[in-house]
C-alpha cells in the first residue's frame, strides 16, 4: 500500500531499516536476535540466543545487587512518564512475608504506539525473563503481564513462552534450584486506554472498574489486593536481563553521547512517512535520524508540518524541533514529552483543527468517568472542537478551549489522563492558532440583518 | 444448632453457564487470590457463546465469583470490547485513532458504512457484522487498521473491503 | 493539635482532617460534592479545590498549586488559600462542566430548595451558561415506593454508590458505563433492597434520588413546618426533622445527633408517617351511643368522661408507645395500684431485666455512635436488622475498624476512603452472629450460628465461662469449639461489644450477654434492644403487667382507661374480648383508629408524635423530648387533637374536683420528675418553654415560608394569629431564631445561611461529622442513676424435647411487623402477607410445602397461616410473624397439623 514515489532529496535511504539495524547484544540489547531470527518465540532458540543468562547471573547475585544494578543503570521507565526504574523498585516497604506484585504494563493503548507489541509477540521470552529477573529483585511473589485484548497473538505467545519457561524450571517454585517461587500469568483486558494508568490497571487486573486511585498511597505500598506492587512497562522489563547480564556501567555507554539517559528505546514512525516502523536507536537519536534515516523522510513529497513525539498524549512539536536529541529531558524542555518516543508526523495538508477533533475524540470517549473536569469538560471540547472544523466556531470558542488547556491540568484532575488530553490540543493552539481562528464564524456578520417592528 | 462458619455462597449456575464456561472461569479464577479479579476474564469467556453477553450470564458470573449482579455489570459496561446488546456474527473494529486517522480511517469507515448499509453501532439485518470504532490497535506503522473478530488487518484500503469480508461469512 | 493558615491567618486545627474538613470545622466555606463526613474523601468531583503554598514566603509569592482540599491533610503549617482567583475561577469551572449535562430542571425538582448542588452553584458564583450543545440523557428506573430515581440530574459525585455499597453494604445499586456516561442505579428497574435506601435522598446532593413518599404531596422545604422530633418506630430513638404542610406530615429527614443516629435512618423510621395522616383517624372525641358514634366537643367530652368515672374503680392501661407524660398523666390519675404498664407480664419483666442489667455495677451501655467503634461484636439472638435497624448499620461500621487499623499501619488517613478499602481488602472486625434464621448481617459475619434461643443463651454462657477460665460443658464439641473461639476474640478485641434484646422473649440471652460482658470486663459495651420507642421509659416508671392488672388481685374494675395500645396486640383476642365485654366504661385515647379504639364507649383522639410534644426513653436509657411539629386544629377548627397527658389531667383534676395544674409541658415534665426520681432527668433532655435564643423563641418554619396569608383562606380570608406555643420555646412561624444554639436539641431543621440542604449540618457541628456544638440531644438516664451490685447468671439448661415436639419462635419483619408502619399505606407493597416459617426438614416432617396452610394450636388459640419454607431456623421451631398476627405462646410447646382449608390471616 505504502507509496515510495518520493523523491526527496533529503531521502538517504530508499529501502526500509529493519528494527535491529545491524545490531549485536553489546549494541542493541532489545532486538539483536531478532536479526538473527526473524521470530524468537521458541525457548531453545532464545537460550542459544543468550537467554535467560541474565536470570541465572541475577539469581548468583542476589536480590538486592540486581536492584542496586538496575538503580545504577538509570533505567528509565518506557512507558511514557520515564521514572527511574531502580527507584521506583526501592519504594518497595520491607519484606513481611506477605505476597507483593510484580505487573507488566502491556497495555498499550497510547494512540501511535506499537513498541511492546513487536517485542511480546516477536520476543516473548524476553519479557518473561526480564519479569523474573525484575520480580526476583524486588521480591515479587507473582507476575501480572497486563496486555490488552486485542494484543491476540502476542498473548498467545507469551502464554507459550510462560509454558515453555515453567517446563524449564525457570518459573514456578524454587526456580533453578534458588529457592525463588515466582508464578507468572498473563492478564489480557478488554479494551479501555485508561488501564494503562498504573492504578487503573490495578483496579482493572483486580476485576474492577478501571477508575484510577488514590496517590499516596503508591502502588508500592499498597498496589494490587493492597500489598505491594511494582509496575512496569514492557519495554523497561526488556531491559532488565542485559542491564544484569552485562553490567550498569555498559548500559550506560548505549547511548554513546547521545544524551545523559541510558540505554537504547524502541524508537517509531507512523503517519505520513514512507516507512511506519520501530527502530531499536541510542537513546537522545535525534527526531530528524528517526524521521530521515529511518523512516524514509515524509511520502509523496509531502512537507513536515508539526510532529507528536511519543504519542497522542504529547505536546506538538514542529519541524524546527527535529534536530533535538530524543530523551526525557530535552524534548520536555523544548515544551513537549518524550512520551513513548513513538513519533507521529503530519504533513502540511492536514488541518490541525481537525486532527485535534479526532485526538480530543479519543480521550473524552476513553475517559474512565470519574472526575468532573475530565468526564465533562472533554467532552465540551470535542463538541467545540467540531463546531469550528465545521466552521460553525463561535468567538470566544478558542480561548474556552485555551481555558479547557488550563483547568484540565495535572492536579486539577484526578490522574494524567486529561492532562495528557491538553497537551496536543495546548500546543496546536499554540503553533497554529491562526487555523482555529479562521473556524470562527463572525456570527453578528452572518446573521441576517435585525428587523426593527 | 448449626455452626456455619464458612459461608461459601450456593452456587447453582448450572443451568446458567455450560460446563465448558463454568471450567473455563475457574480455570482463571486460580490466577488471582481473589476470584473478582477473574471477573473481565469471565465475561470474555460468556461472551464467546452468543457473541454478546446477557443479563442471565451477568447473574451466572456474578454468582460464580461471589460478587454483586451490580458489580459484574459496573464491569461489563465499562470495558469497549464486552457487548452487553445482540452483535452480529462477526464484529468490525475500525481503529479512529490518530494515526490511522492520518492515514484515512474516516475515509475507511465511510465505505465500511456504506458498503454494510450500517453505521457505528449497528448491525446488519442480515446479524452478519457489527461495526464499531476501536482506539488505537497498536498497528499504526500499518494504518489504517481495522480489526474483525480476533484479526487484524493492515493497511485497509477501501477498495480491498468486499474481498475482506469474504472470509467472515 | 495543628496549625494552619488560611489566607495568612493563623488557625487550631485537630491535625487528623483533611483540609476540606478543618476548614468547614472552623466555619469556613468550601464547595464539595463527593466528599461527606461520614463517607471520606475520594477526590472525584474536583469541586474543593484550594491554592496550597509551602510556607508563607511562598505565599506572599503567589507560588502555590492548585489541590483537593478534601485529599490533602490538614497537617501542622499547611498553608492554604480558598480566596485565591485561580482557585475560585477553577471551582467556578467545576459547577460550569457539571452544569454541562444537569437539566436546569430546579422549578420542577423537588430537591430544589433543600439542594446541595445549587447551594454549591451559588457559592462558586457560577450563573452564566456557556455551552451550548445538547446534554445527555437517562432513562430512569423504578426503585420501588420508596425513592424517585431521575438519573438526569446525576451529577456523578459517586456518592450514591458509595454510600449504599461501601457505608450500608447494599448489594443492588451500582455505577454502569464510563466516560460521559455514567449510570448510577439497579441492574434493571425494582426496589432497592437495603433497609436503609431513604438515606440516598439525603446523601445525593442533587435530584437523583427523591423522596417518593413526599412527591403525591409535595412541597419545597422552605414551605414546611419542622419540629425536632424523635423517630417513633424502634427503641434506638433515632432524631429525625418531620416536615408538615396543611396539616399533613409530609416527609421525615435525618436531625443530626452526633450520639445516636448522626447522618443516617432506617427506611422503616423514615418512610413510616403515613398513619400520621390516615382519614380514619380519630380527631374529636367520640361517645358510644347505642352502638353509635357520636361525635362530642372537648368540653362535652370531659365531661362525659369525667361523668361517666366517678365512683369507678378505674384500670388504667400505658402503652410503650406513648410519652412519658401520657403515662404518667395516667398512672396519676388511676394511682399506681390501679396502673397496668400495657405491658404483657413476659414483656414487662424482660424490660425489667433490661434496666437492671443497664444499671448494674460495671456494665457500660454505648451509644449508636459509640457502637461503631467496637472492634469485635457479638450478636446474641437479636436479629437487629429488623428489630433496631440503625444498630445494624452501626455494626456494620464496627466491622470495617480492621481495615481503618490497618490503614493507619500504613499511615493511611481513615478518610481516604478508597486507600482504606484497598488496604483492607476483606479484612473485618469480627462479628458474630448468633440467631435463630439467616440474617442481613450475615456478609459481615466472621462466624455464625443459627439455634433456638434457649441454645444461643447456652452458648453465650460457654463464651462466658471460657473468658473467666471455667470450661463450659453440656454443649457439642463443635458449640464448645465455637464457643471458645468467640470467647478468644473478644477477648482479644481492643473494645468488645455484646448485642441481644428481647425480641425472642428470652430472658436467658439477656442474662448470657450480660455474662459475657461482665467476664470482658471495663472495656466491653452491652446493647440491648427492647421493642418500643419509650419502652425503658415506661419500665422504669413502672406499673402492673396487664395479666396481673386484669386478672390479678384487684382485678375489679368497673372502667378502663386506655392510652395509645391496642390491647389486640398484647393478647390473645379471647381475653381482650372478655375484658372489654364486661367492662361498661372503656375511656381510649389513641390517635389511631385500633380494633381496640373501635370498641370504646368514649374515644378521645390522642396527639401522635406529629401534634404533640413528650419525652421518650430509648434502648440505652437516653431520654429525648420531640416537639409538636403544627396544631392541626388551626387548619381546622373542628379537630380537637391533645397530648394523652392533656386529656388525662383534666379529667384527673374534674374527678377529684382540683384546679387543673398541669397547663404547660413542663408542669408535667416537672411533676413527673417529683413523683419519680428514677427518671427525673428528663427535665434536661430539652429546655424549657422559656428557652430563648437571642431573646427568640426558635422558628419552626424556615424563612422563606409562604402562603401563610392563604393557608386558611378555604375556611376564611381574615388570617387569625398563628397557633401559640406556651410548651416549648418554638414557635409556628418563620419569625424567630434559626441556626445553631447553645442547646442542641431544638433545631427543628437543618438550614444555614448559603446551606439549605441537609449538607448544612455542618454549620451545627462542633467539629464536622462529629457531634453537634453544645453537645448532642437527649440525657443518658442510667448514667445518672444509681448502680446496682454486679451478680452472676446461670446458664439455663437444655430443652430437650421429643423429635415431634413443636415450639413458636416470634420472627420479625423491618415493616411487617410495625404496628405503625402496617398503618401506612406506602408500606403496603413493602409487606408480605403474615406466614409461618419452617425450616426443610420440618416442613417435609409435616408434609407441608412452601404455600401450603399450617394451623398451629394452642389451648384454645389457633391460627392458620401459609408456610414458607427458610433455608436457616432451628429444628422443631416454627416461625411466626411477630406484630402481624396475634401474639403467640413462645414457653411451651404448641400442636401443629397441615390445614386443609386456604389459609387467611
Ligand atoms: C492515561 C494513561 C495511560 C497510560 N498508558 C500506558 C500504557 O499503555 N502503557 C504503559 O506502559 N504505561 C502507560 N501509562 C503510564 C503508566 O501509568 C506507568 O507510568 C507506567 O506503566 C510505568 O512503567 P515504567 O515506569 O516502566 O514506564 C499511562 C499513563 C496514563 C496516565
Ligand atoms: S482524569 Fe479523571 S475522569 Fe479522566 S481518566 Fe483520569 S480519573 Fe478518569
Ligand atoms: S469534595 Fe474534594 S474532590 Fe470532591
Amino acid at each position: 500500500m505504502s507509496s515510495t514515489t518520493g523523491t526527496s532529496e533529503q531521502l538517504r535511504t530508499s529501502l526500509p531499516v529493519p528494527i535491529h539495524g545491524n545490531g549485536t547484544a553489546e549494541t542493541r540489547p532489545l532486538t539483536w536476535r531478532l536479526a538473527q531470527r526473524d521470530e524468537v518465540l521458541d525457548i531453545e532458540t532464545y537460550e542459544s540466543l543468550e537467554g535467560y543468562q541474565g536470570l541465572k547471573k541475577a539469581l548468583g547475585m542476589g536480590a538486592e545487587q540486581v536492584q542496586a544494578e538496575v538503580k545504577n543503570a538509570t533505567l528509565r521507565g518506557r512507558g511514557g512518564a520515564g521514572f527511574p526504574a531502580g527507584i521506583k523498585w526501592s519504594l518497595l516497604p520491607k519484606a513481611d512475608g506477605g505476597p507483593r506484585y510484580l505487573v507488566c504494563n502491556a497495555d498499550e493503548m497510547e494512540p501511535g504506539t506499537f513498541k511492546d507489541r513487536l517485542l511480546m509477540e516477536k520476543l516473548p521470552h524476553q519479557l518473561v525473563e526480564g519479569m523474573i529477573t525484575s520480580g526476583f529483585a524486588i521480591g515479587a511473589t507473582c507476575g501480572y503481564i497486563f496486555i490488552r485484548g486485542e494484543y491476540i497473538k502476542a498473548a498467545r505467545h507469551l502464554n507459550e513462552a510462560i509454558e515453555q519457561a515453567k517446563a524449564k524450571g525457570y518459573l514456578g517454585k524454587n526456580i533453578l534450584g534458588s529457592g525463588y517461587d515466582f508464578e507468572l500469568y498473563v492478564h489480557t483486558g478488554a479494551g479501555r486506554y485508561i488501564c494503562g494508568e498504573e492504578t487503573a490497571l490495578i483496579n482493572s487486573l483486580e476485576g474492577r472498574r478501571a477508575n484510577p486511585r488514590t496517590k499516596p498511597p503508591f502502588p508500592q505500598v499498597a498496589g494490587a489486593w493492597g500489598r505491594p506492587t511494582i509496575v512496569n512497562n514492557v519495554e523497561t522489563l526488556n531491559n532488565v536481563p542485559a542491564i544484569v547480564l552485562r553490567g550498569a556501567e555498559w548500559y550506560k555507554s548505549l547511548s554513546a553521547g547521545k544524551s545523559p539517559d541510558p540505554g537504547t528505546k524502541i524508537y517509531g514512525a507512523s503517519g505520513k512517512v514512507r516507512f511506519p516502523g520501530l527502530w531499536e536507536l541510542p537513546l537522545g537519536t535525534t527526531g530528524r535520524e528517526i524521521l530521515e534515516q529511518y523512516a524514509g523522510g515524509m511520502r509523496d513529497g509531502l512537507s513536515l508540518k508539526a510532529w507528536l513525539p511519543g504519542g497522542a498524549s504529547t505536546d506538538f512539536l514542529l519541524p524546527e524541533h527535529l534536530d533535538l536529541p530524543m530523551d526525557f529531558d530535552t524534548i520536555m524542555k523544548a515544551g513537549s514529552r518524550m512520551g513513548t518516543g513513538l513519533i507521529m508526523v503530519v504533513d502540511e495538508t492536514q488541518s490541525m483543527v481537525a486532527l485535534v477533533r479526532n485526538l480530543e475524540e479519543f480521550f473524552a470517549r476513553e475517559s474512565c468517568g470519574w472526575c468532573t473536569p475530565c468526564r465533562d469538560g472533554l467532552p465540551w471540547g470535542v463538541k467545540l472542537l467540531r463546531n469550528l472544523e465545521q466552521k460553525q466556531g463561535r468567538t470566544g470558542d478558542v480561548e474556552l478551549l485555551q481555558e479547557l488547556t488550563k483547568n484540565l491540568w495535572i492536579g486539577k484532575t484526578f490522574c494524567a489522563h486529561a492532562p495528557g488530553a491538553m497537551e496536543p490540543l495546548q500546543s496546536a493552539i499554540k503553533y497554529f492558532r491562526p487555523e482555529f481562528d479562521a473556524c470562527v464564524r463572525d456570527d453578528a456578520a452572518s446573521l441576517p440583518p435585525v428587523t426593527q417592528a | 444448632m448449626m455452626i456455619l462458619t464458612d459461608k461459601k455462597p450456593r452456587v447453582q449456575i448450572e443451568n446458567i453457564l455450560t460446563a465448558q464456561e463454568i471450567h473455563d472461569i475457574e480455570h482463571y479464577m486460580h490466577h488471582y487470590p481473589d476470584p473478582r479479579a477473574a471477573s473481565l476474564d469471565a465475561l470474555k469467556i460468556v461472551q464467546k457463546r452468543n457473541g454478546w453477553v446477557d443479563d442471565a450470564q451477568v447473574a451466572g458470573v456474578a454468582q460464580m465469583l461471589g460478587i454483586a449482579v451490580t458489580d459484574v455489570e459496573g464491569v461489563a459496561t465499562f470495558y469497549n470490547r464486552i457487548y452487553r446488546q445482540p452483535v452480529g456474527r462477526h464484529v468490525i473494529l475500525l481503529c479512529d485513532s490518530i494515526a490511522c486517522y492520518l492515514m484515512g480511517s474516516e475515509d475507511l469507515a465511510a465505505g465500511l458504512m456504506d458498503h454494510l448499509g450500517i453505521r457505528y453501532g449497528q448491525t446488519t439485518p442480515d446479524g452478519r457484522f457489527t461495526l464499531l470504532p476501536i482506539c488505537c490497535l497498536g498497528n499504526c506503522d500499518k494504518a489504517p487498521t481495522i480489526m474483525i473478530d480476533e484479526d487484524t488487518l493492515d493497511l485497509v484500503s477501501i477498495q480491498q473491503i468486499p474481498e475482506l469480508l469474504e472470509d467472515y461469512a | 493539635m495543628a496549625t494552619i493558615y488560611v489566607e495568612g491567618k493563623e488557625y487550631p486545627v485537630s491535625g487528623a482532617d483533611n483540609l476540606l474538613q478543618a476548614c468547614l470545622t472552623l466555619g469556613l466555606d468550601i464547595p464539595y460534592f463527593c466528599w461527606h463526613p461520614a463517607l471520606g474523601s475520594v477526590g472525584a468531583c474536583r469541586q474543593c479545590a484550594v491554592k496550597q503554598y509551602n510556607n508563607a514566603d511562598d505565599q506572599a509569592a503567589g507560588k502555590g498549586r492548585l489541590v483537593m482540599s478534601c485529599m490533602t491533610p490538614a497537617v501542622d503549617n499547611t498553608y492554604i488559600s480558598i480566596d485565591d482567583a485561580e482557585a475560585k475561577a477553577f471551582r467556578a469551572s467545576v459547577v460550569e462542566w457539571l452544569m454541562t449535562n444537569h437539566p436546569h430542571d430546579c422549578p420542577v425538582c423537588e430537591e430544589g430548595g433543600h439542594c446541595h448542588l445549587q447551594d454549591m452553584t451559588v457559592m462558586t458564583g457560577h450563573d452564566r451558561r456557556r455551552y451550548r450543545f445538547t446534554k445527555r440523557t437517562h432513562h430512569n428506573q423504578d426503585l420501588g415506593p420508596f425513592i424517585s430515581h431521575e438519573m438526569n440530574r446525576c451529577i456523578a459525585c459517586y456518592r450514591c454508590v458509595r454510600y449504599y455499597k461501601d457505608y450500608a453494604g447494599g448489594t443492588d445499586l451500582g455505577v454502569y458505563g464510563s466516560a460521559s456516561n455514567v449510570y448510577f442505579g439497579r441492574e434493571k428497574d425494582g426496589v432497592l433492597e437495603s433497609e436503609f435506601s431513604g438515606n440516598l435522598v439525603e446523601v445525593c446532593p442533587t435530584g437523583v434520588f427523591t423522596d417518593k413518599t413526599h412527591s403525591e404531596r409535595y412541597n419545597r422545604k422552605w414551605d414546611m413546618q419542622f419540629a425536632p422530633s424523635v423517630c417513633q418506630q424502634c427503641s434506638v430513638g433515632c432524631n429525625i426533622s418531620p416536615g408538615e404542610r396543611y396539616g399533613e406530615l409530609r416527609r421525615i429527614e435525618n436531625r443530626f445527633n452526633g450520639d445516636v443516629n448522626h447522618y443516617f435512618l432506617c427506611d422503616k423510621g423514615r418512610f413510616t408517617h403515613g398513619y400520621v395522616n390516615r382519614d380514619d383517624r380519630p380527631r374529636q372525641p367520640q361517645h358510644k351511643q347505642l352502638g353509635n358514634l357520636v361525635n362530642l366537643s372537648v368540653d362535652a367530652a370531659l365531661d362525659k368522661a369525667i361523668a361517666s368515672l366517678k365512683g369507678k374503680k378505674v384500670l388504667g392501661i400505658g402503652s410503650s408507645r406513648a410519652s412519658l407524660e401520657t403515662n404518667h398523666a395516667l398512672r396519676d390519675l388511676v394511682g399506681a395500684e390501679q396502673f397496668s404498664t400495657g405491658m404483657t407480664r413476659r414483656e414487662q419483666a424482660l424490660i425489667e431485666q433490661v434496666i437492671q442489667l443497664q444499671r448494674t455495677e460495671g456494665i457500660h451501655v454505648p451509644s449508636l455512635r459509640e457502637m461503631e467503634q467496637y472492634d469485635a461484636v457479638l450478636v446474641l439472638g437479636e436479629d437487629v436488622t429488623q428489630t433496631a435497624p440503625r444498630i445494624a448499620l452501626a455494626i456494620r461500621q464496627a466491622a470495617k475498624l480492621e481495615a481503618e487499623k490497618m490503614a493507619a499501619e500504613r499511615k493511611t488517613q481513615d478518610w481516604l476512603a478508597e486507600p482504606v478499602s484497598r488496604i483492607g481488602q476483606h479484612a473485618k472486625s469480627p462479628v458474630f452472629l448468633l440467631s435463630v434464621t439467616e440474617t442481613r448481617l450475615s456478609d459481615i459475619a466472621v462466624g455464625e450460628c443459627v439455634a433456638s434461643p434457649v441454645d444461643i443463651a447456652r452458648i453465650g454462657f460457654a463464651v462466658a465461662s471460657h473468658l473467666s477460665g471455667a470450661p463450659a460443658t453440656g454443649l457439642s464439641e463443635e458449640a464448645l469449639e465455637f464457643a471458645r473461639d468467640i470467647a478468644d476474640t473478644l477477648k482479644a478485641a481492643k473494645k468488645p461489644l455484646i448485642v441481644s434484646g428481647t425480641s425472642l422473649l428470652e430472658p436467658a440471652l439477656l442474662e448470657a450477654a450480660a455474662a459475657v460482658t461482665q467476664a470482658l470486663g471495663a472495656e466491653a459495651g452491652l446493647t440491648l434492644v427492647v421493642p418500643e420507642v419509650n419502652s425503658i421509659g415506661l419500665g422504669l416508671l413502672g406499673g402492673k403487667p396487664l395479666e396481673e392488672a386484669l386478672a390479678g388481685e384487684g382485678s375489679d374494675f368497673d372502667a378502663l382507661i386506655i392510652a395509645e395500645n391496642d390491647l389486640y396486640r398484647q393478647l390473645p383476642k379471647v381475653i381482650v374480648q372478655q375484658v372489654l365485654s364486661k367492662c361498661p366504661t372503656i375511656v381510649v385515647l389513641d390517635h389511631q383508629l385500633t380494633q381496640t379504639a373501635k370498641q370504646a364507649t368514649l374515644l378521645l383522639p390522642a396527639a401522635s408524635f406529629a401534634e404533640g410534644d413528650g419525652t421518650v426513653v430509648s434502648q440505652e436509657g437516653r431520654a429525648q423530648r420531640y416537639f409538636q411539629i403544627y396544631d392541626p386544629s388551626y387548619y381546622n377548627p373542628e379537630i380537637s387533637i391533645r397530648e394523652g397527658w392533656r386529656w388525662l389531667h383534666v379529667i384527673k383534676a374534674g374527678l377529684a374536683n382540683l384546679p387543673v395544674s398541669w397547663t404547660v409541658l413542663d408542669d408535667v415534665i416537672e411533676d413527673l420528675a417529683r413523683a419519680q426520681p428514677l427518671l427525673s432527668g428528663i427535665q434536661d433532655a430539652a429546655p424549657d418553654a422559656g428557652y430563648r435564643v437571642k431573646g427568640l423563641k426558635i422558628a419552626r418554619e424556615p424563612r422563606r415560608y409562604s402562603g401563610r396569608t392563604s393557608m386558611r383562606a378555604n375556611l376564611s380570608v381574615h388570617e387569625p394569629r398563628a397557633p401559640q406555643d406556651a410548651d416549648s420555646a418554638l414557635t409556628y412561624s418563620m419569625e424567630g431564631y434559626v441556626g445553631p444554639q447553645e442547646n442542641s436539641a431544638l433545631i427543628p431543621f437543618a438550614w444555614a445561611p448559603g446551606w439549605n440542604s441537609p449538607q448544612s449540618w455542618n454549620k451545627f457541628q462542633d467539629e464536622v461529622g462529629g457531634h453537634l456544638k453544645a453537645g448532642d440531644p437527649g440525657v443518658r438516664l442510667f448514667d445518672r442513676l444509681p448502680k446496682v451490685p454486679a451478680r452472676t447468671y446461670v446458664a439455663p439448661a437444655a430443652q430437650t424435647d421429643a423429635e415431634s415436639v413443636y415450639r413458636l419462635l416470634p420472627l420479625y419483619d423491618l415493616f411487617a411487623s410495625g404496628e405503625m408502619t402496617q398503618r401506612s399505606d406506602v408500606m403496603h407493597s413493602r409487606i408480605a402477607p403474615a406466614h409461618f416459617s419452617l425450616s426443610s426438614t420440618d416442613a417435609d416432617r409435616l408434609g407441608v410445602k412452601e404455600g401450603q396452610a399450617l394451623q398451629v394450636s394452642s389451648g384454645a388459640e389457633s391460627l392458620i397461616l401459609p408456610v414458607s419454607i427458610r433455608e436457616y431456623l432451628p429444628i422443631g421451631m416454627i416461625g411466626y410473624p411477630a406484630g402481624q398476627v396475634v401474639p403467640m405462646p413462645t414457653d411451651q410447646p404448641v400442636s401443629v397439623q397441615p390445614a386443609l382449608a386456604a389459609a387467611g390471616a
